[in-house]
């Protein structure tokens, strides 16, 4: 009970996100949901390697591609039959993206910080390329999957609730990570990356694992996009705009923190999908976006989860006044401290 | 006393400018042993050698009569080499007791980390004593980036401290911090060198040396000088010339040394 009071508004949260479809049964709401969820999910596997750590990665759509390119061969070399079986190869999708993610980690991870950014832009680019030009991708014109024919009226739900299921694993790995000493260690390497080498951290060791580990829930992700769009096409699956869209989906929501990547991607990718359906112009959310990140920038450059929590903790004020009471600079001598309550 | 830690014969050269000039060293295993020397004269970088963060281009580190040549930074720490910044280095974004929390994997393979949780009850109560011992044990919960820079320079102390070294390398322990904390440093040192912690200390403080240190090492233009007592390293009219007639002038701190020389 008591684990349940304190995660009350994640309980509620999961809850009106598992409501949503039954209460909102338009599909054109169901399916702005699907890709919403799917977003959630890789901005949060994203922020749990490269919101820990401080090494922002803008090459996770070559994961997203990977995904779902792995979900449109299997299911045609398989010739899995078209129905739920085929979201049996989604985990497979997962899987084999984090294959790809060890030896891209293992290159790219071997400079710091802006040279591993470019990098990692260079080595999408050569994803992209790749799947445009194998004749296995199908090139350019892509791959169709196998063709499923659920009634028009509910055929979302099964994607949402595969989406919905990777948003709760991906967060609570995220939230286990957080709370391990791997997750204190990627902290650290934000920090100073020297200085935790100093104090015994495996930093390239480590640094290899979280990236790895970030790649399994976006490859999920892909394949579940490859089956409901079934037809995939490499500019799209390998699209640099997701890339993009993901970072900063978590710098608005608040880098590094559990909630916000979330909620960045629920607001930003819902209005993006209901601009362009509605107003059938592409590239109106642009507009949007670029005011609203200007606003984020400027008057809560953390992001909105921690610019709200240190507002109603009033956390600075606390801090600069324990700060102040303890230094031994100030000329009142240093009291005796006290036992302290820690929650570690 | 036996030597815990030794460099001989290390040499490196970044680009032109030899750094260390087959320089050696002895630490004595439970003494404060002192460094000191003009600035560029070397004593930084021997601390970047001896802890891995960078390969000397010849020479040898040993500790405990193991060769520890180029191992990297995180390995020197695990067997008993702690270490702290010239310029004070913590981590600013996480709590002031996560920063402890940090060092306590020692010897842990980095896999573990991945299964356990960040903390046990006895890591957290070793962390918590050991701010206690330092006096910023009521800053625990804070953000570490909030305090002030001799609060940093405290909490640096107490989390190289975590992982209970053999040695502890200080960088310039006293800098840029006022004198009651410099003495309450002093006094720390002191404390944890009789329960039988030896140091290696970089001050430019000649007080804070002449008063902490057993033995001091002179470095002089990336080679060690001298060694002894620093009641008789100071009338060592080498270090004399070192720092007063010596070609490191560089930096305007000499003038400061200079002064704290001659009036000693």
């Amino acid at each position: 009970m008591k684990l349940l009071s304190k995660n009350l508004g994640w309980v509620v949260f999961f809850a009106a996100l598992a409501l949503f479809p039954l209460v909102v049964t338009n599909p054109f709401y169901t399916s702005i949901g699907v890709y919403a969820l799917l977003f959630m999910a890789s901005a949060t596997s994203w922020n749990m390697f490269s919101g820990y750590s401080g090494y922002i990665a803008l090459g996770s759509a070559v994961f997203f591609g990977v995904g779902a390119y792995t979900e449109a061969l299997l299911a045609l070399h398989w010739h899995v039959p078209a129905n739920g079986n085929l979201f049996w190869l989604v985990p497979l999708g997962g899987i084999i993206a984090t294959a790809f993610a060890v030896p891209i980690g293992w290159i790219s991870l071997r400079v710091r910080r802006h040279t591993f950014v470019v990098i990692t832009i260079a080595v999408f680019f050569i994803f992209q390329l790749s799947a445009i030009n194998f004749s296995f991708t199908g090139g350019s014109s892509g791959l169709a999957l196998p063709y499923i024919t659920w009634s028009a009226a509910d055929f979302n739900n099964p994607f949402y609730y595969a989406g919905l299921i990777l948003v709760v694993f991906i967060t609570l790995v995220s939230a286990f990570v957080r709370r391990s000493r791997f997750g204190l260690q990627l902290l650290a390497i934000r920090d100073d990356e020297d200085r935790a080498m100093g104090l015994g951290v495996q930093v390239t060791a480590i640094k290899i694992t979280g990236f790895t580990m970030s790649a399994f829930a976006i490859g999920c992700a892909g394949a579940i996009y490859a089956l409901f769009q079934g037809q995939i096409y490499p500019q799209f699956v390998f699209d640099p705009t997701f890339d993009v869209s993901v970072a900063l989906m978590v710098f608005l929501g608040g880098i590094g923190t559990l909630a916000g990547p979330l909620l960045g991607a629920l607001v930003l990718e819902s209005a993006q999908q209901y601009l362009t359906a509605t107003y059938s112009n592409n590239s109106l959310y642009l507009l949007l976006f670029g005011g609203l990140f200007l606003i984020v920038i400027m008057f809560m450059p953390q992001g909105v989860v921690p610019f709200v929590r240190d507002k109603l903790t009033k956390r600075t004020d606390l801090e600069r006044a324990a700060v102040a009471a303890n230094d031994v600079s100030s000329p009142s001598p240093v009291a005796p401290s006290t036992p302290t309550e820690v929650t570690a | 006393m036996s030597t815990l830690l030794s460099a001989q014969g290390i040499s490196k050269s970044f680009g032109g400018l030899k750094a260390l000039n087959n320089c050696s060293l002895n630490v004595e295993k439970g003494a404060v042993n002192g460094l000191i020397g003009p600035n560029g004269s070397g004593k930084t970088t021997l601390f970047n050698v001896i802890t891995g963060y960078v390969t000397p281009d010849s020479g040898t580190v040993s500790f405990e009569g193991a060769d520890v040549t180029g191992a990297r930074p995180d390995k020197v720490f695990s067997l008993g080499i702690g270490r702290t910044f010239q310029l004070t280095r913590i981590f600013a974004r996480i709590s002031v007791l996560e920063n402890m929390l940090i060092a306590t994997q020692h010897n842990e393979s980095w896999i573990k980390g991945l299964i356990r949780s960040k903390s046990t009850k006895s890591e957290v109560d070793n962390a918590m004593s050991l701010l206690d011992f330092v006096g910023i044990s009521r800053l625990a919960g804070l953000q570490a980036g909030a305090l002030s820079y001799g609060q940093r320079k405290l909490l640096e102390l107490a989390y190289v401290l975590v992982s209970d070294p053999d040695v502890i390398l200080l960088d310039e322990p006293a800098g840029g911090v006022n004198l009651t904390l410099i003495n309450n440093i002093a006094e720390k040192i002191r404390l944890l060198n009789q329960q039988g912690k030896t140091f290696l200390i970089v001050e430019h403080n000649m007080e804070f040396v002449m008063g902490v240190c057993d033995r001091v090492t002179v470095m002089h233009q990336g080679s060690d000088l001298t060694t002894g007592a620093p009641a008789v390293v100071r009338q060592d009219p080498r270090v004399l010339d070192a720092y007063l007639g010596g070609g490191d002038d560089d930096d305007d701190d000499d003038d400061d040394l200079r002064e704290a020389v001659a009036n000693v």
